[in-house]
């Protein structure tokens, strides 16, 4: 479970991305975060990555404060978050074989593993005729798939999806968040930001609306409303 | 485990060099000149050295005899400076001998010889020549000289003259010019060797620089400072390793050629010969240079952008 607790994240130049917001999120949930740009989607999602610190409140991952983490442990706690982003951020020189597995060896596991799991989940993802192709020879459809399959791979506790279909054509963001429903189908929390009006009114799961830096909805069955 | 971290970052590191192929070779170009500046100063270190040490090789002292002193008092002269522990080596020229070394020195001047042969007598004395194992030495012993000088039994003075003070100056002149040109010429390379090293430390951040997001991809997905620092310090040693091997590569040619003419510019010395004699330190000292120039250059570049 993640809590948010009356968190607040002001910038030195005093702007305010994020204001006194206060959730939870349950795991196997399917949440969905709303918001125009600036409205302090990103920085939420970069809060529990620990990438920031909160200037107040508290953000907990299994009832561990993620900002009283150690450097070491910030690191074990990413490995249980998986994450997808709108740009991608495949490694450039590494095949999409590489890729995925850098995420298997930067977790630690072994080599057998490794060579199992990798086919295995470009599979789910249907790249299974890619997998010794570098990132520049793929479609954006393809590369955000193996971004997922990256986040997925060491079967995280929760995906964390920033705008994943934000590059994508229909067909492409179709696919994507089908995936991503199936990943929350098998357990996994996922928490996703989009502007995709199309994405949110089909899934019919809870959505997050964020304004200004505040909570201004939390609809358990939510459709796309700014 | 650590074996296994270590081989994949390894091979991360050799992969990454080799696939950015062209930024590694303009990295490793770049690093050939500083190893060949750092080259140059162990050639330069050689060069002086020899020169200073040939120069003061030179230094000796020469006490002439006047022809009447009688070899035993000489041979016990010879004695006691061979107690002084300053002294290195002593020979003894004879009178005899030192007239032969004067008739095979003028053996093609007739006038010399014909002139030596009107005088009845051998009109040279016998010498004695001193070694010190200091250059700073030869002061004292030149002083014990004189006060043995004084002190010579049978009433007159055995000593015709030393010859030591006559060459102190010149010699004190050229060890200071050979001692100046060193310094300004260590310095020079020095200031050449550091600029050379920023610039490669400079190419190296370039490198990584290009990396950077790719650091932040590594980092979220999870991956330790050390997973993350690693493959980069790894090709950073690499670029090191065959800047190294192209410069000890390019020395062999470049002494050989610069051969002949260090060996009569700088009195006898062969690079060629010195490069291959001392092959060995050459090798650790630019290999070792291009190594750790490379690793400290990547980590320093690579921790960057870990702070953030």
């Amino acid at each position: 479970m993640i809590y948010f607790d009356k968190v607040s994240k002001i910038y030195p130049d005093n702007s305010v991305a994020v204001d006194n917001v206060t959730f939870s999120i349950e795991p196997n949930e399917f949440l969905s975060i709303v918001g125009h740009s600036g409205a302090g989607k990103t920085t939420l999602l970069k809060l529990l990555l620990a990438e920031e610190r909160p200037t107040q409140g508290k953000v907990l991952f299994e009832s561990t404060d993620v900002h009283a983490l150690k450097r070491s442990d910030v690191t074990k706690l990413r490995r249980k978050i998986g994450m997808v982003f709108q740009d991608f951020r495949l490694i450039p020189d590494k095949t999409v074989y590489e890729n995925i597995a850098f995420a298997m060896e930067a977790a630690g596991k072994v080599d057998e593993a490794i060579q199992a799991d990798v086919p295995h989940v470009l599979e789910l993802v249907d790249l299974g005729k890619k997998i010794w192709n570098f990132p520049h020879e793929l479609s954006g459809g393809e590369k955000q798939r193996v971004a997922i399959a990256r986040a997925i791979v060491n079967q995280p506790d929760v995906i964390i999806a920033d705008e994943p279909t934000g590059n994508l054509d229909p067909v492409n963001t179709y696919d994507i968040v089908q995936i991503l429903k199936r990943i929350n189908d098998l357990g996994t929390m996922i928490i996703l930001t989009t502007h995709n009006k199309g994405v949110i009114d089909s899934l019919g799961k809870r959505v997050i609306t964020m304004e200004g830096g505040k909570m201004v909805r939390d609809d358990k069955e939510g459709r796309y409303t700014l | 485990m650590f074996l296994t971290t270590a081989k994949r970052i390894l091979k991360s590191g050799f992969f990454n060099f080799w696939r950015n192929g062209f930024v590694s070779l303009s990295s490793v170009l770049i690093m050939v000149v500083t190893l060949f500046v750092i080259g140059s100063i162990i050639f330069l270190g050689a060069v002086f050295d020899f020169s200073l040490a040939t120069l003061r090789d030179k230094v000796d002292i020469n006490v002439y005899f006047v022809t009447s002193a009688p070899e035993e008092e000489i041979l016990t002269i010879k004695k006691g400076l061979e107690t002084l522990p300053e002294v290195s080596s002593i020979s003894y020229v004879s009178r005899e001998v030192a007239l032969a070394n004067f008739k095979e020195r003028h053996k093609d001047d007739e006038f010399t010889l014909q002139a030596l042969d009107e005088l009845e007598e051998n009109p040279l004395g016998a010498s004695l020549n001193i070694k010190a194992k200091e250059p700073s030495q030869y002061e004292g012993i030149a002083q014990y000289l004189q006060s043995e000088n004084i002190l010579s039994t049978a009433g007159t003075p055995i000593i015709d003259k030393i010859n030591y003070f006559q060459n102190k100056v010149a010699i004190d002149r050229l060890s200071k010019i050979v001692d100046s040109a060193t310094q300004l010429g260590f310095f020079l390379m020095l200031i050449l060797g550091i600029i050379s090293i920023l610039i490669t430390f400079n190419t190296i951040r370039l490198v990584i620089y290009i990396s950077r997001e790719e650091i932040n991809v590594m980092r979220l997905v999870g991956a330790s400072d050390f997973y993350v620092q690693g493959p980069f310090i790894v090709g950073g040693m690499l670029y090191g390793f065959i800047a190294a091997i192209l410069t000890l590569l390019m020395f062999y040619p470049l002494s050989f050629w610069l051969g002949s003419f260090t060996t009569s510019f700088f009195v006898g010395l062969n690079m060629f010969e010195y490069y291959l004699r001392h092959f060995l330190t050459f090798f650790a000292a630019i290999v070792g240079s291009g190594v750790l120039i490379g690793a400290v250059s990547s980590y320093l570049a690579v921790t960057r952008y870990l702070k953030k």
